[in-house]
C-alpha cells in the first residue's frame, strides 16, 4: 500500500497552484526586476525549505546524542542531504537571476559567498560522516559536527549578508538595490508565495522520508 | 490514489477555464486575431502548460517511488 498522507497531496496541490498562479498573476513593477519578480515563488522557497530541513536535521542530531538511537543518525543525515539539494538549487537559480539583474552570475556578493560557504560546510558533514566506518563513532562525530554546521549556516546565510552592503534583497540598502523587501510584496504575491513555501517544504520532507525508508531497509538487510 | 488523480484532474480543468477566460477578455481588443486561448498573453499559457506537465511528471515519479519502497517494506516485514 502506498503511504499517501494528506500532506503529500497538499504539497502537490500547492506546487501545482504556484506553478500556475506564479506565471499568471500580475506582479508589481519593482526596480529593474520586471517579470523576474516571479522568481520569488520559486527561488526563495528553496532557502525556506533548506532552512527547515536542516533544522529538522539538527533536532535529530541532538536527539541522537541524547538517546544514542542509530535511527536518529540516519534521519539527521537524510534531512541534511535533501537540504543540500535544495540549497544547491537555490544557489544556481540565484546565479541565473543575478546574471540578469546584477549583471553577472557571480559578483562575490556577501549573500552568495555566505550561501556557498554554508553549503560547503554541509558537504563537509557528509565527507566526515562517510569517512568513519565505526557506526557509533560515526553517529556521534557527525551529530556534533552537524550542530556546529547549523550554527555557522544561520549567520552565514541570514545574518552576515544583512549586516553588510549586499545587492541581495534584504541587504543593507544600497541606492538602486534591485530587490524585494517585505514591503514590496502585494497581497496577491503573498497569496502565491506562502503556499509555495509550504508546498516546497512538504516536497522536501516527502523526498527525505523516501530516502530514510530506503536507508532503513538497507540497514535491516545488513543486520538480518 | 484515486483521490490524487481527482485533484490533479480538477486542477487541469481549472487551467482550461483560465485559458478560456483569457480568450473572452482578449477578443476584439485590437490584439492579433490568433492571440486567443493558449496563444493569448504572449503565449505564457504554453509555458504554464509545460511547467505543470513537468511537475505532474515529477509527482507521478515520486508516487511510484513511494509505492515501490512501500512494497519493499512489506516484503521485509513478511
Amino acid at each position: 500500500m502506498l503511504r499517501l498522507s494528506w500532506w503529500k497531496i497538499l504539497s502537490a496541490v500547492f506546487l501545482i497552484y504556484i506553478f500556475i498562479a506564479g506565471f499568471l498573476i500580475k506582479v508589481p513593477k519593482i526596480g529593474n526586476l520586471y517579470e523576474t519578480a516571479r522568481n520569488l515563488f520559486f527561488h526563495v522557497p528553496m532557502w525556506f525549505a533548506q532552512l527547515i530541513l536542516i533544522t529538522v536535521s539538527l533536532i535529530y542530531s541532538v536527539l541522537y546524542l541524547r538517546k544514542n538511537d542509530l535511527k536518529k543518525d540516519i534521519f539527521a543525515a537524510e534531512f541534511a542531504r535533501t537540504g543540500i539539494v535544495f540549497g544547491t538549487l537555490g544557489l544556481i537559480t540565484g546565479a541565473i537571476w543575478a546574471n540578469y539583474t546584477w549583471g553577472a552570475p557571480w559578483s562575490n556578493d556577501p549573500k552568495q559567498l555566505g550561501a556557498a560557504v554554508a553549503l560547503l560546510i554541509y558537504l563537509a558533514y557528509f565527507v566526515l560522516r562517510n569517512s568513519i566506518t565505526d557506526i557509533d563513532k560515526r553517529g556521534r562525530i557527525a551529530a556534533v559536527y552537524n550542530i556546529f554546521a547549523y550554527f555557522i549556516y544561520v549567520p552565514m546565510v541570514m545574518i552576515l549578508p544583512r549586516l553588510v552592503e549586499s545587492l541581495h534583497p534584504g541587504g543593507k540598502g544600497v541606492e538602486g538595490n534591485p530587490g524585494l523587501s517585505g514591503n514590496d510584496l502585494d497581497p496577491t504575491m503573498r497569496m502565491v508565495f506562502w503556499p509555495g513555501v509550504i508546498g516546497w517544504i512538504l516536497l522536501g520532507v516527502w523526498i527525505t522520508t523516501l530516502q530514510i525508508r530506503l536507508k532503513l531497509l538497507e540497514e535491516k538487510k545488513l543486520t538480518a | 490514489m484515486k483521490r490524487i488523480y481527482r485533484i490533479i484532474f480538477s486542477l487541469f480543468c481549472m487551467l482550461l477555464v483560465l485559458a478560456g477566460q483569457a480568450q473572452e477578455t482578449l477578443q476584439g481588443n485590437g490584439k492579433p486575431e490568433m492571440a486567443v486561448g493558449m496563444r493569448a498573453n504572449g503565449k505564457i499559457y504554453v509555458v504554464v502548460a509545460v511547467v505543470v506537465t513537468i511537475l505532474l511528471g515529477l509527482f507521478f515519479y515520486l508516487v511510484n517511488l513511494d509505492k515501490k519502497i512501500s512494497r519493499l517494506e512489506k516484503e521485509a516485514k513478511g
